[in-house]
């Protein structure tokens, strides 16, 4: 399990990224955090003949909330810098809920949002975590620059609407609203595995306990993080009642088409995403409870 | 094609140290098989055992999903640095002596890393919080028990020996 | 004797190596200019081999060698068989072991095709992509049932069937007991064992030294001695030849001694053909194919009882999964036959398995060694039992136990170490009470409809076994104090982690009144020691345990024997202590052993006639049969009653191993025992697709368990001396593994009220997503 030949290229800058990634195309990829990356090239499931390390780009590296009530995270954030970072995780809690899921410390320490997100893993965390804070990515290219909804972004299986000369920069995100609850629940075989399904809500509330919004997203059950926010706006401008939710989760399973895996099978996996959604949007219901 | 070789200097427990390889070396085979620094294991080659721990610039990281460049100019601490240099052992070190917390050993190098680290950011944890700690490195020999009490018993001591 | 050391929990000597990452391990060994090899392993399951071309690989910088089945020669032949079939009537067995590198056929995906030496591993592994493989593909065996239609095709073709095995067994006569019985139930269960995944791979180096001709050959091996004489033998190299060395080995577990594995007999010819020494690490995608497994059983088994819950008779007929080839004979399927018997009394036992050749990797004993197959069978028959009879499940177990004073408890059929299965000593009902007691278990009874009404699905199981242990045929020891006193122990079996160092120490620092960081053991090194045979079957404490002490005991003897003759006194005057000999109530008469050690091996004047020289001595153990272990696992557990995830709540196993050398030693071996047993019971699994493909050949999926999945044990003993040996121990290293599976499902069972629906576990590994569906389809029907 030792990598194929490649040439190393650590870059000196985005721009110099952009080009060597321009130059090469899909034979060349950056790498971030490497712990998707390296497993795939010790298998020599990757062969790429270029790499570009884009680790220490500080234009990559930014990790603030900004003007507006959003946050940003750079592609290079790795999780370990979010997970001690108290004030971003105050504004998207959904964070705090999601990280101790992917992975170990050790490989949290390397690990980067950019990567995570670029490597578009379907049953992992952050995707569906992106999707249901509606975050916007911005990639560029040597060509210029673009802004992504998180649901455009990720396009089928570990594929992204990256093209071959693009990087992902950034994502920006709403901080939390007030009245606001959200919750990120996941069932695995062992803390730290991908998920056979996971659920990520946000509810927010009016005044009179009503719901205003909804958001609801699933990792693990398909192709790409599922956006289920359809299904969940059955909630709007209700009260969110036992029934309504069972009634919402119901219909999220109607929604899907897991593909099953050694771990699970479809059906189980359906089943999941039911119980999930169902636990997660009470969970985020509870919370809006107490915050308010 | 001609192998793509760099240069990579590192400070490994102290020592500066200065090699060319190619730069898809694993920085796991960089240290044991390069720099000779044979005590960091290798158990899986995909991220999974955490045999492999280390430390860089002081936080822990799988050596084997690194590439001995990417090391270039920062700082490792491996097993090796751990005891004094008298031979005196670690209080870490001590206490997996003193409650049995290793059999084959194989994995012991990567769990007294990781555990340094997080010791280091968590001077009284909790049982649990020490099981989710150790929970990114594998140990097929002791069902782990033995090693969460050392680890419970090592930060007491390193409270202590904290002024 | 006095007994300091023995019994007590002795901090172990080899940690100190260990904890600073001095320990040398096999891919520690770095030899001047060492070659690397890596081989090129089918990824089919069965095919013919038309045709492999390395021309392309040769031409590759860095590229010193390819070598496939054709550049063998006379060295390409089968392996051998390394354990017999035992002496049963009737017995079939087709023996079928595998070959270095496949030539004409290729029986499983991994198995070796081609080996490339080159400069580095990187090189190797670039160079195996540039051979051209021309393969037939076959269809490939992989369903044990199938397997044995008729019109299945033939793993070895030139056999015509797969049957590898087939033996039956009887004690009493099942049929007339179960004209008698009130309850006779019968259902099939399905047992899937997984592989043992230490987390260092196997590994080989090889150095030809031409000059001396000479072999040295560091090895992952737990039966050194074996690998040397096999070595010797086909190399065509006389044993003295030959040294292997089995160092620092990181977990064994079983796999690590299927001698002369493919790769064990190709890279010492190498180094001989290249005459440079050559370097083997199995990476861990190889080691999940090309490592031996353990895997699956079917069992059709039968109960017969009274209405009070005795057990009148068992039958049943099972299938064995041997996968591709059959080094290893009959010892896990055996097993399985024998264990099934249990802690109880059963009058009759009709059994009979076909072991089955399929197109999967090897299988050979891994922890526990078909014993959890055979355990979960009658474990789980007697929980249907106490359902269906209304007993409580922990009252049908204790009403079956065998009385205490039923011992030497005699089971007739044949053992694997070839002997009529007998239980030489044991007293199981205190070790069920204990258990009981320890789980608290009359109060979770009561307790558990109130967890219930809070909306918690909380459950209790309890399994007892037996494990079969310390079987021969022999270890020996020789002990040897050195001139500075120190006492220097050689023994020819391997070493994984079980503690040996320390162990053995004990037991000849109370011999010879030594401490015990004053002893040092050598274990697997075969010019150290050279006779034995290996670590396996929970024998080494025993075994060579009482090696040691029969050595030390002989050389306590020559030592107070020189002492009397230097101070001419009788030696009952003598006491050995604290490293010297002196005379009792004159502590300042007194000569160090190291002293002794000198006048043993004198310079001048004559040794009397019949002494042997040097204060050491070689001494041989052999037990007539294997002592047999027992205990009780307990466990409470809580399901998430939609997602099906487990929480082990408490744990409590109670055993007894007879006396204990070192109890923190055993309770380590226990701890890793259950981690295992919790993997195998819940987690681990193997998955093949249809065409012999394995589906999670990483340990990302195939999935160990971590320090969350393993909770903290409560552990417990009684001691029931072994009448065996002089120690009275028995072996314990598989103590831990073997109940868990059906005290999983028992306790989860129980905890989802699972047999009110009429829902039946009767499969390991269990999961979530497998509970899911079992539960669904059962409330269906
Ligand atoms: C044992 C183990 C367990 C794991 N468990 C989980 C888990 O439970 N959940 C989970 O989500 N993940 C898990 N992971 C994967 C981990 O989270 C990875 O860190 C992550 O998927 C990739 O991030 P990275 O920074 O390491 O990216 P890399 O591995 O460096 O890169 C991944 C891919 O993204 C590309 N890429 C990287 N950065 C950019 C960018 N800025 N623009 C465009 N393309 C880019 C790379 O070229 C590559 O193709 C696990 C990994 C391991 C080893
Ligand atoms: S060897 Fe690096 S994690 Fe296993
Ligand atoms: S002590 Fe053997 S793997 Fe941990």
């Amino acid at each position: 399990m030792k990598p194929a030949p490649f040439k190393y290229i650590k870059a000196s800058s985005v721009a110099h990224a952009l080009s060597l990634k321009a130059e090469y195309g899909d034979d060349g990829r950056f790498l971030a955090g490497g712990q998707s990356l390296i497993p795939a090239l010790n298998f020599r499931l990757a062969r790429p003949a270029v790499l570009i390390d884009i680790n220490g780009l500080a234009e990559l590296e930014a990790c603030d909330c900004l003007e507006g009530g959003r946050l940003r995270l750079g592609a290079l954030t790795r999780y370990r810098t979010l997970e001690r970072n108290g004030d971003l995780l105050r504004a998207c809690p959904l964070f705090a809920d999601a990280l101790p899921h992917i992975a170990h410390p050790q490989i949290r320490n390397r690990g980067t949002v950019g990567g995570n997100l670029s490597h578009a893993d379907p049953a992992s965390e952050l995707p569906a975590v992106t999707v249901a804070m509606r975050a916007r990515m911005r990639v560029k290219s040597e060509a210029g620059e673009r802004e992504l909804d998180a649901a455009d972004f990720f396009v089928g299986l570990l594929t992204t609407d990256l093209r071959p000369d693009e990087m992902l920069i950034d994502v920006t995100l709403p901080v939390q609203k007030p009245r606001s609850g959200g919750c990120f629940l996941e069932v695995a075989r062992r803390r730290g595995d991908f998920a056979l399904a996971g659920c990520a809500a946000v509810i927010t509330l009016d005044d009179g306990s009503r719901c205003t919004d909804v958001r609801l997203a699933l990792c693990g059950v398909g192709e790409t993080p599922v956006d289920a926010s359809g299904a969940a706006a059955a909630l709007i401008g209700e009260k969110g009642s036992d029934k309504l939710i069972d009634a919402v989760a119901t219909d999220v399973q109607r929604g899907i088409a897991p593909a099953g895996n050694v771990h699970a099978s479809p059906d189980y996996q359906r089943h999941l995403a039911g119980v999930l959604s169902a636990r997660a949007l009470r969970k985020a219901l509870q919370r809006v409870a107490h915050a308010a | 094609m001609q192998p793509d070789r760099h240069e990579v200097q590192v400070s490994v427990n102290g020592s500066a140290y200065r090699r060319e390889v190619e730069s898809r070396m694993l920085l796991s085979d960089f240290l044991r098989h390069e720099l000779l620094l044979a005590g960091t294991h290798v158990g899986c080659e995909h991220g999974v055992c955490g045999a492999c721990t280390v430390l860089l610039d002081g936080e822990p990281i799988r050596s084997c999903l690194m590439l001995a460049v990417q090391a270039n100019g920062h700082e490792l601490s491996t097993i090796e640095g751990l005891a004094q240099d008298t031979g005196e052992l670690h209080p870490i070190q001590q206490a997996m002596h003193a409650h049995h917390g290793l059999q084959c050993g194989y994995c012991t190098p990567g769990i007294l890393m990781t555990m340094m680290a997080f010791l280091r950011e968590n001077p009284a944890p909790s049982e649990q919080e020490v099981r989710e700690a150790l929970s990114g490195n594998l140990c097929r020999c002791t069902g782990y028990q033995n090693i969460v009490d050392a680890m419970l018993v090592a930060a007491k001591a390193m409270r202590a020996s904290v002024p | 004797m006095t007994t300091r050391f023995f019994g007590a929990a002795v901090k172990r000597n080899e940690d100190k190596k260990l904890l600073t990452g001095q320990a040398l391990f096999i891919d520690d060994v770095e030899l001047p200019g060492m070659l690397h090899a890596a081989f090129l392993r089918s990824q089919v399951a069965h095919a013919r081999v038309k045709g492999i071309d390395p021309s392309k690989a040769l031409k590759r910088d860095g590229v010193i060698a390819v070598y496939t089945a054709a550049d063998l020669g006379a060295y390409w032949q089968s392996g051998p068989l390394l354990v017999p079939p035992p002496p049963v009537p009737g017995l079939v067995f087709n023996l079928r072991t595998h070959v270095p590198l496949a030539r004409d056929t290729v029986r499983y995906a991994g198995e070796p095709l081609a080996i490339v030496v080159a400069e580095s591993r990187y090189i190797a592994e670039d160079a195996l992509d540039d051979i051209a493989v021309d393969l037939e593909i076959l269809p490939a065996v992989v369903d044990l049932e199938k397997a044995l239609d008729k019109d299945a095709i033939p793993v070895h073709g030139d056999l015509g069937t797969n049957i590898a095995a087939h033996v039956h067994q009887t004690k009493g006569n099942y049929r007339s007991v179960a004209a008698q019985a009130d309850l006779i139930l019968k259902r099939r269960f399905r047992y899937e064992h997984g592989m043992s995944s230490p987390i260092e791979t196997r590994g080989i180096v090889a150095q030809w030294n031409a000059r001396a001709q000479h072999m040295t050959v560091w090895d992952t091996t737990q039966a050194p001695v074996f690998v040397r004489n096999g070595l010797a033998g086909a190399l065509g190299l006389g044993e003295r030849q030959v040294r292997v060395i089995a160092p620092f080995v990181g977990g064994g577990f079983g796999p690590k001694i299927m001698m002369l594995y493919p790769e064990e007999a190709m890279l010492p010819w190498i180094s001989m053909r290249l005459n440079r020494p050559v370097k083997w690490i199995e990476d861990r995608f190889e080691h999940f194919v090309a490592t031996t497994h353990e895997r699956g059983q079917i069992h059709d088994a039968e109960i017969a009882l009274t209405r009070d819950g005795r057990i009148l008779g068992v039958k049943d007929v099972f299938l064995h999964d041997n996968g591709a080839y059959n080094p290893y004979g009959l010892t896990v399927p055996i097993n399985s036959q024998c264990t099934l018997l249990g802690p109880y009394v059963i009058p009759a036992y009709d059994s009979t398995f076909t072991s089955v050749f399929t197109n999967l990797p090897i299988v050979t004993p891994y922890r526990g060694a078909g014993r959890q197959h055979g355990v979960f069978v009658i474990e789980r028959l007697l929980d249907l039992a106490a359902h269906e009879l209304d007993i409580d499940p922990a009252e049908i177990r204790r009403r079956n136990l065998i009385p205490s004073d039923a011992f030497p408890y005699r089971n007739e059929i044949i053992y694997q170490d070839f002997q009529p299965l007998e239980y030489d000593s044991g007293n199981y009902e205190p070790v069920l009470d204990k258990a009981l007691e320890a789980i608290g278990y009359a109060d979770f009874v009561a307790e558990q409809p109130r967890l219930r009404a809070q909306g918690r699905y909380v459950g209790i199981g309890v399994a007892c076994y037996v494990e079969g242990t310390g079987i021969g045929p022999y270890e020996g020891a020789k002990v040897r104090v050195q001139a500075n006193g120190k006492v220097s122990v050689a023994t020819g079996i391997g070493t994984q982690g079980q503690g040996h160092f320390t162990s053995f120490a004990q037991i000849v620092a109370d011999q010879l009144g030594v401490d015990v960081t004053d002893v040092e053991i050598v274990t697997g090194d075969t010019d150290q020691f050279y006779w034995g045979a290996g670590t396996f079957a929970s024998r080494g404490a025993v075994v060579a345990g009482n090696a040691v002490n029969e050595a030390s005991r002989a050389v306590r003897k020559k030592a107070l024997k020189l002492a009397s003759d230097a101070f001419e006194c009788a030696e009952e005057d003598l006491v050995l202590a604290d490293g010297k000999v002196s005379i009792i109530g004159i502590p300042e008469k007194f000569i160090r052993l190291g002293e002794l050690a000198q006048r043993a091996n004198p310079m001048r004047g004559a040794v009397k006639p019949g002494t042997e020289p040097g204060l050491e001595s070689t001494q041989y153990f052999g037990p007539p049969s294997g002592s047999t272990a027992n205990g009780v696992h307990a466990a409470i557990i809580e399901m998430d009653p939609l997602t099906f995830e487990l929480k082990i709540l408490k744990y409590v196993v109670v055993h007894d191993c007879g006396t204990v050398i070192n109890p923190m030693i055993l309770a380590g071996q226990i701890h890793g025992g259950v981690a295992q047993g919790i993997g195998n019971a819940f987690y681990e699994k193997l998955s093949f697709d249809e065409h012999g493909q394995l589906l999670n050949a990483s340990l990302a999926d195939y999935l160990l368990p971590t320090a969350l999945e393993v909770p903290r044990m409560q552990l417990d003993h009684t001691t029931t001396p072994s009448p065996l040996n002089p120690l009275g121990i028995k072996g314990a290293g598989e103590a831990g593994a073997i109940p868990v599976g059906p005290l999983f499902a028992q306790a989860i069972e129980n905890a989802l009220g699972l047999k009110q629906n009429g829902v039946e576990l009767l499969e390991i590994p269990l999961s979530p997503s497998r509970l899911f569906e079992l539960i669904r389809k059962g409330s269906k029907a």
